[in-house]
């Protein structure tokens, strides 16, 4: 009822905020929104109309098949695997390191925030390139790796390190600003109450960032899954065995099989809208709670309406 | 519970919030910290709490030492100032936190918990919002809220940091007399912190006086208000009229006029600043006698209510000079604005300045 009242009045205020005063005259906005629709056809509608026009140009069964190809199924296999070890792996590192940026005071931290967002400033080439120099056969540890029998580069593991590497900015980027804003007055107050650090993590700090985190957790994820750079240069390219999707997608394209690196190329664009949707339904998530805190500061006095 | 705090000192890096505080709280009182912002009195109570921790000095809780004990093993309920309700829980699940986070061994029973969150929700009079959530809620039903969640603990000190900081003016006077009838029913050893003078002489048993890291008084009320040990508790507490002044063999000269003191019979030659009430301030339109008077014009006049403040420009000097008259003296003396008047301070204080500083 409260709720109910409250988001028709926020709603009231925005329309009324609105008004012809402070807006644009009709045609400097009517260019606006044609400009930028142009630059959204040309740049996005057309290539992912593209993608699905050329994935299903030969026909359902072809797609179907080359979807259930063994290899592009050992493509899917590992880009699946790599995204779970790489999402949760950075999911926890997200949560550690905002924590300790937003709720603590130490030396060096623009530091440490300048360098988690290192992976966004390096190309995700020299990413898989450092990778090889530290792991390869030629590298600091490869002689003590194929010593052992251990397979990093070229394998799974190069795989996993590359994709951590250019994902892990993601949730932390998402959770400091957030966790900042919040303070750590509630968490302060747990504390008084009793409650020990994990008490704390789980029933206070983490309900309250959950919306910010799944945030974050999505595009780790689509970052992850769509990685291309960082991983072929570790990958190695083994048909069945080292490519991921959209190494893949490449094979296929160079093999002049349109139809084939297209079906597996709309399966990557897929990702990409169910990513689009999730954001934008938790993104509404996060600025309706935000606006019920907001209005309901002024909300008190019709506290006594919702009453009955 | 009553709390010794000895020799606590706090630097947050070379700023010195806490410099050798002491102070004894004894069981049962309502203690009102009161000091300008910045003065280290929100450091004090956090320190008591166990939030931070003093770089040197102890605390006691009935005698025995808790500098090193854990915030979770103090027993105190804190109620901070934005008061930091969990803002995912219901009203209810904020109260029944403290009960809820026990161990198992302590941990009272699902209708326990029930029974005693409504109690506490029927003592801060707010039983019917037990489903609401804090965004939901006005300021001054969430500090109710905040100060039933640290009450469920049953703690043994209950500490608020600047409890009415964020409410408007009304809510603000109606919830501070609420907090002073709630100690007189509860008699639980409490510390509040505030930087609003009225509102720690109405409330508190005791007033502490700090500033700059430094207790300057300590005392009832009434003993703050009335004997202030410095200048800065002059000025702190309620407004105050100061004029430079040279002390000579009990004898305070402002300007040309001498104003005999009780004190300083010894004093030879010593400025000092003289400090007057508004209200210890009468007017007179005609030289009365041999009374040393200053000479002044009225300013401004502001005659709404039952007091009406008159702001004086004195012969020879820059500084206005405030003062408080009630309205039928008001009406009696019939002032005007650019009157000639004369000043007769009634209650003059004198602090000696050392070394002219």
């Amino acid at each position: 009822m409260t709720i109910a009242t409250i988001s028709q009045y926020s709603s009231y205020n925005t329309k009324v905020a609105r008004s012809r005063a402070t807006s644009e005259d009709a045609w400097v906005r009517w260019s606006l929104i044609a400009i930028t629709l142009a630059f959204l056809s040309l740049f996005l509608f057309i290539p992912l109309a593209a993608v699905f026009t050329e994935a299903l140009r030969k026909g359902f069964d072809t797609y179907i098949a080359a979807l259930v190809d063994p290899d592009a199924l050992s493509s899917i296999k590992l880009t699946l695997i790599a995204a779970a070890i790489a999402v949760p792996l950075n999911l926890v590192f997200g949560i550690a390191a905002a924590w300790a940026i937003a709720k603590f005071e130490f030396k060096g931290k623009s530091i440490l925030i300048t360098l988690i967002d290192l992976p966004f400033a390096v190309s995700p080439v020299i990413a898989g390139l450092i990778y090889v120099l530290i792991f390869g056969l030629q590298g600091w540890f490869g002689s003590w790796l194929s010593d052992h029998d251990y397979k990093v580069i070229f394998a799974l593991p190069g795989i996993v390190l590359a994709t951590i590497f250019v994902t892990f900015p993601f949730v932390a980027r998402e959770l400091i600003p957030l966790m900042q804003a919040q303070g750590k007055e509630e968490e302060e107050a747990g504390l008084v109450l009793g409650a020990s650090g994990w008490q704390i993590l789980w029933r206070i700090t983490l309900p309250n960032i959950k919306w910010g985190l799944l945030y974050g957790v999505i595009l780790t994820n689509a970052r992850a899954m769509g990685e291309f750079g960082a991983v072929s240069v570790v990958s190695g390219h083994i048909r069945g065995l080292t490519n991921t999707m959209p190494l893949h997608v490449e094979i296929l394209y160079n093999e002049y099989n349109y139809a084939a690196a297209f079906a597996v190329a709309s399966l990557l664009a897929l990702l990409a809208l169910v990513t689009l949707a999730l954001k934008s339904f938790i993104e509404w998530q996060l600025s309706h709670s935000a606006s019920i805190n907001e209005s309901a500061r002024n909300a008190s006095s019709t506290e006594k309406l919702s009453e009955e | 519970m009553s709390i010794e705090i000895r020799n606590v000192r706090k630097n947050f890096g070379s700023f010195s919030a806490l410099n050798d505080v002491s102070l004894d709280v004894p069981s049962g009182e309502l203690v009102a910290l009161l000091g300008p912002s910045g003065c280290g009195k929100t450091t004090l109570l956090r320190i008591i709490a166990g939030l931070e921790t003093p770089d040197s000095g102890s605390i006691h809780f009935h005698g025995a030492d808790a500098t090193e004990r854990n915030v979770r093993d103090r027993q105190v309920g804190f109620v901070f100032q934005h008061y930091a309700l969990f803002r995912h829980m219901t009203v209810f699940e904020n109260v029944a936190f403290g009960l809820r986070v026990r161990p198992k061994k302590t941990r009272p029973t699902e209708a326990e918990i029930h029974g005693r969150v409504h109690a506490l929700l029927q003592l801060v009079q707010l039983d019917w919002l037990a489903d609401r959530y804090p965004p939901q809620l006005s300021g001054g039903q969430r500090q109710r809220i905040a100060l039933a969640r640290a009450l469920a603990v049953e703690p043994k000190v209950l500490l608020l940091d600047e409890p009415f900081g964020a409410l408007d003016a009304k809510v603000r006077k109606e919830l501070r007399r609420w907090l002073r009838r709630l100690h007189d029913e509860l008699h639980i050893t409490s510390i509040f912190v505030t930087h609003d003078q009225e509102e720690a002489l109405e409330v508190a048993d005791r007033v502490v006086v700090i500033n700059k890291g430094k207790i300057e008084q300590i005392g009832t009320p009434q003993d703050v208000y009335d004997h202030p040990v410095s200048p800065f508790v002059y000025q702190f507490l309620g407004n105050v009229n100061q004029f430079k002044s040279h002390v000579h063999h009990g004898e305070a000269r402002i300007g040309d006029v001498g104003l005999k003191l009780d004190a300083h019979h010894e004093t030879q030659n010593s400025p000092a600043l003289a400090y007057v009430r508004p209200h210890d301030i009468d007017i007179q339109k005609q030289r009365n006698g041999v009374a040393p008077a200053f000479e002044a014009v009225v300013s401004y006049i502001h005659a709404i209510g039952p007091i009406v403040r008159l702001e004086l420009q004195r012969a020879g000097d820059t500084e206005l000079i405030e003062a408080e008259l009630t309205s039928e003296r008001f009406r009696e003396l019939a002032l005007m604005e650019g009157e000639h008047v004369f000043i007769y301070p009634r209650n003059v204080r004198v602090f000696l300045q050392e070394h002219g500083g």
